[in-house]
């Protein structure tokens, strides 16, 4: 630690901090906009000039000069710095001008305007006129991919997004070509972006030359309520803010959750936004004579009543889908047990893991900030790349810190980052041959659903679980064994046991015509056979509305104020942003409603009544936003034999389209097109 | 300097010769494990001189993937330095150095015959031989004003020679590389002697000379008021 003086004020702060920081921690305001706390260090915009003493004799970018330069006074008083004297002032107002000379005066029509760090350090360091005479540069505006939309006017080269694409994101998507006056921010001869995180770009962008192209020209930033929330579109949850005006989702953005997604979000979270307004369901349907009819509550659940009073108890069963919140399982799962049916589960995908097995079998056990202390990583049957980008970063953020040894069995793809490749399929998965080098302390096993979403799925988790035992990924403190999962829903209703119970079958043997009365929510990644009568309850029309018999118009998840466990068990609670449209409910207050006609009515008239219900039951659910610690193993010996040789392939092929909201969504479906003609390309 | 593009025109594919191919391995191998992209100026500039000293959209994306580096980043770098010619400049690439030496000593008339002869910067002439650009300081100032053909200096230019020497290179006559005149090398011009033989340049008297002078003129403007 060091001692320094900002503005008169001591501080105490390690020697390795910036100015920067050490002024920020002391209290004082430092404008910037070429430093970023989670990028390299730049130094190239010059905004967040100091004095110092006990330096350069001038004013210093106090971002790309640290604490331990800077020499203590002539009698042994700690380096001083200011940050609000005339000179600092003029030095800022200075290079305000300079940046000012060439940036457009369109904040009028530009829709970074209101949340723009350009105008807002403007008005604390700009002049009120300008004494420039001479033609201003004009750059022309360059086409880098169907999310985000360029005015290279304004840009005034941070370099943000070119060092977050080459950093973060790990693609060098970005770059500047030519240099001084003409120097521009582009891609690759103006091809579309790659990452799956390019979207962040236009939020790190602190003027207004990147921005998101599908919200171009619809909203202003001060006319949005803003509601926290969590995300859905993978099981990372990320946190997320979403915008809307009046009953329209308009936007939504990362917020800051360290833990988890620090301040990143994938594409698919922040812009499935048109999803949410298309292909809704907003009424309940009946099927008759072959063909969908629109219907009121009452008939449909009349209609539900009658079959499910024909069929025997056994015969009926209960399918949960990858977007629902632990409310609506819960509440599912106590009309299930009202019914009185074995049949539950929540694994559309055909995945093995129950929590027969102990909660520490399907969770993301190092947690994902714990990525950040492991040194060896072994990923097996995963591409965390599609199937948790936000993740992936976080890996690759590790990689690049160096000593830090990943092996791959499963598919070869570009993660972004060098690993081993070891091998396809389960004969791989070797205890004595993938261990980790012998100097590591807390080596990583991440397995993917595509390792455990097959027949012998449960052979692959306890062989996983023996690799990881054998290569001391299990031990002591540590537990390293890490399943990331692909679907929102899945470790919340794991945790709430719906999975086939004693004498049950699973979710494929219901969807092959196992069960004669189907309750599907918001299962749409399943093939449901002919011959049982669906009803389906969801948001959207998609592949399990089309095979409903009865649909039940449901909430989406900015709709409906919902629990979410996310892969490591972090327990979070989504707010409700908007309405459902039409009649479309709440999905538990349907559930509710339901169980009253099926004459077995639910203990519960209000969220609040369903979520004291729900943290007596499940205590862990109270814990908001944290971990419940000691998840536990429970035996599975005798289940790792397996001689099946199928290649272990990812769970996501697609990952612009894994979930109904973002089949809906045409920004998604033009990034598909995109992402698939480039893997075209790369085949040929 | 203005914005600079890839040309329109462009060869569907590059490949290094296999001289020039073995040549980068070294040139690569130079380099740690992990680094080889310090090797991309080298590289760009073989690939550059071995396809008529301009770089095709395909030289670049071939020297990226021999370095592993993305695309970009080699465009980043070609189009950085003026160095690199972007679009065909004719079999002789004419660069003008118009820097404050050579300026002062003519620079501008140069630049007049290139206009006359050769037409406007940085297209290539009728013939197809020769394309000139204007660029800065090429550190040949002693001989100035000069230009740079391909590879090579040509220095101590008039109007007249550099005529001469741009009708011989058309013709395909050989012409004499380095300075037009009859001076060898930075040696003093034939027939003005050695320089910097005067003996106040070394015994200290010319220290501070300067200040002095500084003093004297202000002393005689205020005299002049008075």
């Amino acid at each position: 630690m060091t001692k320094v003086s900002v503005d008169g004020k001591i501080i105490d702060v390690p020697a390795d901090y910036t100015l920067l920081q050490a002024c920020e921690e002391a209290g004082a305001e430092i404008p910037r906009f070429c430093f970023h706390e989670r990028l390299s260090i730049a130094g190239n915009c010059r905004m967040c000039l100091i004095e110092v003493k006990g330096g350069p004799p001038k004013p210093q970018a106090s971002c790309a000069m640290s604490v331990r330069d800077l020499r203590p006074g002539p009698n042994g008083e700690p380096p001083a710095m200011f940050t609000n004297t005339p000179m600092v002032k003029k030095a800022r107002e200075g290079v305000m001008e300079f940046l000012l000379i060439n940036h457009p005066l369109d904040c009028p029509i530009c829709d970074q305007g209101g949340e723009c760090d350009l105008q807002d350090q403007a008005m604390a360091f700009g002049v009120d006129s300008s004494r420039y005479g001479e033609s201003k540069r004009a750059v022309e505006d360059k086409y880098i991919g169907p999310l985000v939309k360029t005015s290279m006017n304004r840009c005034i080269h941070c370099t943000r997004c070119v060092r977050f694409t080459a950093e973060v994101a790990g693609t060098g998507d970005m770059g500047a070509i030519g240099r001084g006056e003409d120097m521009e921010i582009t891609t690759y001869l103006e091809s579309a972006m790659e990452s799956e995180l390019q979207g962040n770009v236009t939020d790190l962008c602190p003027v207004g030359a990147l921005l998101p192209a599908p919200q171009s020209f619809r909203a202003r930033s001060w006319e949005l309520q803003k509601t926290q929330s969590i995300d859905v579109m993978d099981a990372v949850g990320s946190a997320i803010r979403i915008d809307t005006r009046g009953r329209e989702v308009m936007r939504i953005l990362p917020r800051i959750n360290e833990a988890v997604n620090e301040e990143w979000i994938s594409d698919k979270t922040r812009q499935i936004v048109d999803g949410l307004r298309t292909q809704r369901l907003d009424r309940p349907y009946l099927r008759e004579n072959g063909r969908l009819r629109a219907a009121t509550w009452q008939e449909a659940f009349a209609a539900i009543a009658a079959k499910v009073k024909a069929a025997p108890p056994d015969k009926i069963g209960a399918i949960v889908g990858d977007l629902a919140s632990v409310e609506e399982i819960y509440a599912l799962k106590n009309l299930m047990r009202a019914i009185g049916t074995p049949n539950i589960d929540c694994r559309q995908d055909g995945s093995k893991l129950h929590p027969k097995f102990g909660r520490a079998s399907y969770l993301f056990n190092a947690s994902i900030a714990g990525i950040d202390d492991a040194d060896a990583l072994l990923i097996v049957g995963s591409n965390p790349r599609r199937e948790a980008p936000v993740l992936n970063a976080r890996i690759r953020k590790r990689w690049l810190r160096g000593n830090f040894p990943i092996g791959v069995i499963g598919e070869q793809a570009d993660l972004t980052y060098a690993y081993r490749y070891i091998g396809a399929g389960l004969e791989s998965l070797d205890p004595a041959a993938v261990k980790p080098p012998e100097s590591c302390k807390k080596p990583m096993l991440l397995i993917g659903q595509g390792a455990l979403a097959r027949a012998d799925g449960a052979a692959v988790l306890a062989r996983a679980m023996d690799v990881a035992k054998a290569g001391r990924a299990i031990a002591g403190d540590w537990n390293g064994f890490s399943v990331l999962h692909t679907a929102a829903s899945r470790v919340g209703a794991l945790d709430l046991g719906f999975a086939p119970a004693e004498g049950g079958i699973d979710a494929l043997a219901m969807a092959r015509g196992g069960v004669d009365v189907l309750f599907n929510l918001g299962a749409d990644e399943i093939e449901i056979a002919s011959g049982a009568f669906v009803i389906y309850q969801g948001s959207h029309g998609d592949l399990g509305a089309h095979r409903a018999d009865v649909i039940l118009p449901g909430a989406a998840y900015t709709e409906k104020s919902g629990t979410f466990v996310n892969t490591e068990g972090r327990v979070q609670l989504g707010e409700r942003a908007a309405f459902p449209p039409g009649a479309a409910r709440e999905d538990w207050a349907i559930l509710r409603a339901l169980s009253d006609a099926l004459g077995c009515k639910l203990p519960f008239n209000s969220l609040n009544a369903l979520r004291v219900a729900l943290y007596r039951d499940y205590p862990h659910f109270a814990m908001i936003d944290q971990i419940a610690p000691g998840a536990k193993f429970e035996s599975m010996d005798g289940l790792a034999a397996s001689a099946d040789k199928t290649p272990f392939k990812s769970a996501v092929s697609d990952f612009y389209l894994t979930n109904p909201i973002a089949r809906a969504s045409a920004v998604m479906a033009e990034c598909s097109a995109l992402a698939l003609g480039r893997a075209r390309q790369a085949a040929e | 300097m203005s914005v600079r593009r890839l040309a329109e025109k462009q060869p569907a594919t590059f490949a290094f010769t296999p001289e020039n191919e073995a040549w980068a391995r070294l040139e690569i191998a130079k380099y740690p494990d992990g680094r080889q992209a310090s090797a991309v100026i080298p590289l760009l500039w073989r690939a550059m001189a071995q396809h008529d000293y301009w770089l095709p959209k395909a030289a670049i994306e071939k020297v990226a993937d021999m370095l592993g580096m993305p695309h970009i980043r080699a465009l980043e770098i070609a189009t950085f330095y003026s160095m690199f010619n972007l679009e065909p400049v004719g079999k002789y690439c004419v660069q003008l150095c118009g820097t404050t030496p050579c300026m002062l000593r003519g620079a501008q008339d140069i630049a007049a015959v290139c206009k006359e002869r050769i037409g406007e910067q940085r297209h290539v002439s009728a013939d197809g031989l020769f394309a000139w650009a204007e660029v800065e300081c090429l550190g040949a100032c002693c001989n100035a004003p000069m230009v740079q053909i391909n590879d090579d200096y040509y220095e101590d230019l008039t109007p007249e020679n550099f005529r001469t020497l741009l009708d011989d290179l058309a013709a395909g006559r050989p012409a004499k590389k380095g300075s037009q005149i009859q001076r060898i090398s930075s040696e003093p011009e034939p027939g003005k002697g050695p320089t910097l033989l005067d003996p106040a340049l070394y015994d200290g008297s010319l220290v501070g000379a300067f200040n002095q002078r500084v003093a004297e003129s202000i002393a005689a403007s205020k005299q002049a008021k008075n």
